[in-house]
């Protein structure tokens, strides 16, 4: 049976890991290397490595440390942020990333996403959304690390970039990330139920009874965390027993 | 040991030589005729689609390279499917070496995503190949397409419905699934692929 996905999102800057991290296991906390192989050992079962590194020189550092990264751990992981152009994405490929994930260029060119899903495979092409609830009940689109609010609807970007050939939605709730409070489980569901692509949620995941909660009334195919992972609030394998245990179907 | 990647226009080669590098193998990445003849074991991976592929191939005489192989050959993903008979893929024929029919995945009312994206159990293990790998192991999948269960089934995998996660034939072994990036289960694949007499 197909499971449910844990993944541990990773923030990259200029080669190193941003937010810190508290394993007695780990002798760099900054190293994301370590860190991801760390996870992989623990049975996370993808990684992302979002890079929030704004320089040319930096985003060479992202190429030669996806190299490294894919010498090293033997799951699948995703790369995210700044990618803009064709170029971007081979070199990411080429150096052993599994998928890319693109936000606000897709969003400003929607035309990227056809023609990267063309050139390298929907399979590869992961759609980065950030959705804010607003006053009205309604979820909006936002941009450039969630600084710019659009009017464009979360429920017709998502449909819209499917059928341009996204492969894979990374769904985050502003609204929830950092609160610990639990996924935003009512657009989850709506894009996973109408969508043919695997939604990824995002933001809020706090306690295991939250992914439990995700992957059931929110209907999610994976989740993400960060910040529980790495100050070691919730463990994975702890998480995924628990998720096992209740009848979620689950790599252990 | 001597050990080739057969190079075409449908890699994700990198990670395979990874994998490989992580247990101490080294491979050559190799269209060359002569060279992958003698190795003494060949992989012949595969992402992206299979008209594009096997016209590649074509070109260059690799098809006819691949079916004529006396050592043992592991097919990844696409890899596998072009050595069935045929692929709904944009209706190709392919190597014939499997005689699975690859078809496409549809999806239902429970399953309504397609393509398959995530960790699934491999069930009915046989021959060497599966040496030391528990039944229903996990193992990472990203496919559209599938191969039916027949006489060549080594392995099967439930999506929508039960399928061929691995086939063997001879000295041609193929595998649906990503080995390479299915932690420590897929590592202990490879390593019984590597095994394999000659």
């Amino acid at each position: 049976m197909l499971t449910k996905r844990i993944i541990p999102c990773l923030d990259i800057k200029d080669g190193r890991t941003v937010k810190g991290v508290n394993f007695e296991q780990i002798r760099d906390a900054g190293d994301p290397i370590e860190l991801g192989a760390f996870y992989a050992s623990q049975g996370a079962d993808e990684l992302v490595f979002l890079d929030i590194t704004a320089t040319i020189e930096g985003r060479k550092t992202l190429s030669a440390l996806v190299n490294k990264i894919a010498h090293h751990i033997n799951i699948p992981f995703t790369v995210g942020g700044g990618i803009k152009t064709e170029e971007d994405v081979r070199v990411l490929l080429q150096n052993g990333a599994d998928k890319i994930s693109i936000n606000t260029a897709a969003f400003l060119d929607p035309t990227t996403i056809s023609r990267f899903a063309k050139q390298f495979g929907s399979q590869c092409i992961v759609l980065a959304i950030d959705a804010k609830c607003e006053a009205d009940n309604n979820w909006y689109v936002y941009l450039n690390g969630g600084r710019t609010k659009t009017n464009k609807l979360v429920v017709d970007w998502a449909k819209e970039a499917v059928d341009l050939g996204i492969g894979e939605i990374l769904l985050t709730s502003m609204n929830h990330d950092g609160t610990k409070q639990g996924f935003a489980l009512d657009i989850t569901a709506q894009l996973a139920e109408n969508l043919p692509v695997p939604i990824i949620a995002s933001g809020g995941g706090g306690t295991a009874a939250h992914f439990y909660d995700v992957f059931t009334k929110g209907k999610a195919d994976a989740a993400l965390a960060a910040s529980i992972f790495h100050y070691k609030e919730l463990a994975i394998p702890d998480l995924k027993e628990y998720l096992n245990q209740k009848g979620i179907a689950i790599r252990i | 040991m001597n050990l080739s990647i057969i190079q075409y226009n449908a890699g994700n080669i990198q990670s395979v030589l990874y994998a490989l590098e992580r247990l101490g193998v080294t491979a050559s990445v190799t269209d060359d005729p002569a060279m992958i003849q003698a190795s003494d074991k060949v992989i012949f991976p595969g992402v992206g689609e299979a008209s594009t592929a096997m016209a590649y191939l074509k070109e260059r005489n690799l098809d006819q390279l691949i079916v004529s192989l006396k050592q043992p050959v592991l097919g990844i993903c696409l890899g596998m499917q072009l050595m069935c008979q045929h692929s709904e893929e944009n209706d190709t024929n392919c190597l014939g070496i499997f005689e699975e029919q690859v078809l496409a995945f549809k999806a239902t009312e429970n399953t309504t995503k397609v393509p398959q994206m995530g960790w699934n159990n491999i069930s009915h293990l046989k021959t060497d190949l599966f040496n030391r790998v528990p039944e229903n192991s996990f193992t990472y999948f990203v496919h559209g397409f599938y191969a039916g269960i027949g006489n060549n089934t080594i392995a099967t995998t439930d999506y929508i419905q039960p399928y061929s996660s691995a086939l063997q034939k001879n000295n041609f072994y193929g595998v649906q699934f990503h080995p390479e990036k299915s932690a420590e289960v897929g590592e202990q694949i490879i390593q019984n692929f590597l095994a394999l007499k000659s």
